[in-house]
């Protein structure tokens, strides 16, 4: 998918796309109405180095329909390597849709275009980490055919190391 | 996981995959090698929880009434077993740094098994076993070719 290319998914009334300036602000206000957390820095700064450089291994992608304002849901990933001697692989690190229109596949049409731009990237695995106890994003990843993968997620409390 | 839960999700998967279906226990016994009696008493704590209903007489059997997508695993799992596998602490006022310290390691590890097995709907299983024959497909023809 190149910047100007606009993809719509077979049968559905909606396309992907790539990010663009005029998005961001549908993006912050997206996050904020799920989140309940409005983060415009956090959005520009992923808008930036996410949207405008290295685009060939760096993914953000909204789904938009034809004259409904905002956007219908976005996703953001990148091509990440090397640590702790990892291959190259595809990384999700947000996804996000419209809770007015859930369950109509535009959750699994956006992760799906995202496993495409990967594998034009020459990456056959992706990967991503979600909170256990958010079932939304561990189902969502599940039924897209996600499983435990060789590495695990550790943390500790400074406090207390 | 112990059997019954095993046996239980293998006849939901069965019967969701073709929900019009009326299946037998026999049949689903015969397919997992596992006998139609021990079947019968799962699927009648299946029936309790309105996942499947049964149907009497020639033709009948039992058929998936659940709804698939919100179907979980710890929900069949937590019908027929503790879903709390942690190692317990008789009296916490008692405990030692130690026997604390085991209680966090296996309390980390049930609740990644927990939270697994929330996350997997009979859906998703389904979907995986499709997933599994068309590799299985694709591997098969890439041997013949």
């Amino acid at each position: 998918m190149t910047d100007e290319t606009e993809q719509s998914k077979e049968g559905a009334d909606f396309r992907i796309r790539r990010a663009t300036a005029e998005h961001l602000q549908d993006v912050i206000d997206l996050d904020a109405r799920i989140t309940g957390q409005p983060k415009p820095e956090f959005w520009q700064d992923i808008y930036d180095r996410y949207a405008t450089r290295r685009v060939d291994q760096r993914f953000f992608l909204v789904a938009e329909k034809e004259g409904r304002p905002g956007i219908l849901g976005l996703i953001a990933g990148e091509v990440r390597g090397w640590e702790f001697g990892s291959q190259p692989c595809g990384w999700v690190f947000a996804v996000s849709v419209d809770p007015e229109v859930r369950q109509r596949g535009i959750g699994e049409a956006l992760f799906k275009e995202m496993c495409n731009e990967f594998r034009r990237a020459g990456m056959t695995t992706v990967r991503t980490m979600v909170r256990r106890q958010n079932p939304l994003h561990m189902s969502f990843f599940r039924s897209e055919g996600m499983m435990a993968g060789p590495y695990t997620q550790l943390e500790m409390n400074l406090d207390e190391g | 996981m112990q059997k019954s839960s095993r046996l239980a999700i293998y006849a939901l998967i069965e019967l969701a995959s073709n929900p019009e279906r009326q299946i037998s226990a026999a049949e689903i016994g015969a397919k997992y090698r596992v006998s139609a009696h021990h079947l019968a008493k799962v699927l009648l704590t299946l029936g309790r929880e309105g996942w499947v209903q049964s149907i009497r007489g020639v033709g009948g059997g039992y058929s998936f009434t659940g709804n698939a997508k919100r179907l979980t695993l710890f929900d069949i799992i937590s019908v027929f077993e503790d879903t709390n596998t942690s190692c317990k602490l008789d009296d916490p006022s008692e405990a030692t740094d130690e026997e604390w310290v085991l209680f966090d390691v296996s309390n980390e590890i049930n609740d990644i098994a927990m939270s697994t097995y929330s996350s997997i709907s009979i859906a998703t299983l389904l979907k995986q076993v499709e997933r599994r024959k068309k590799v299985a497909m694709r591997d098969a023809a890439a041997q013949d070719a």
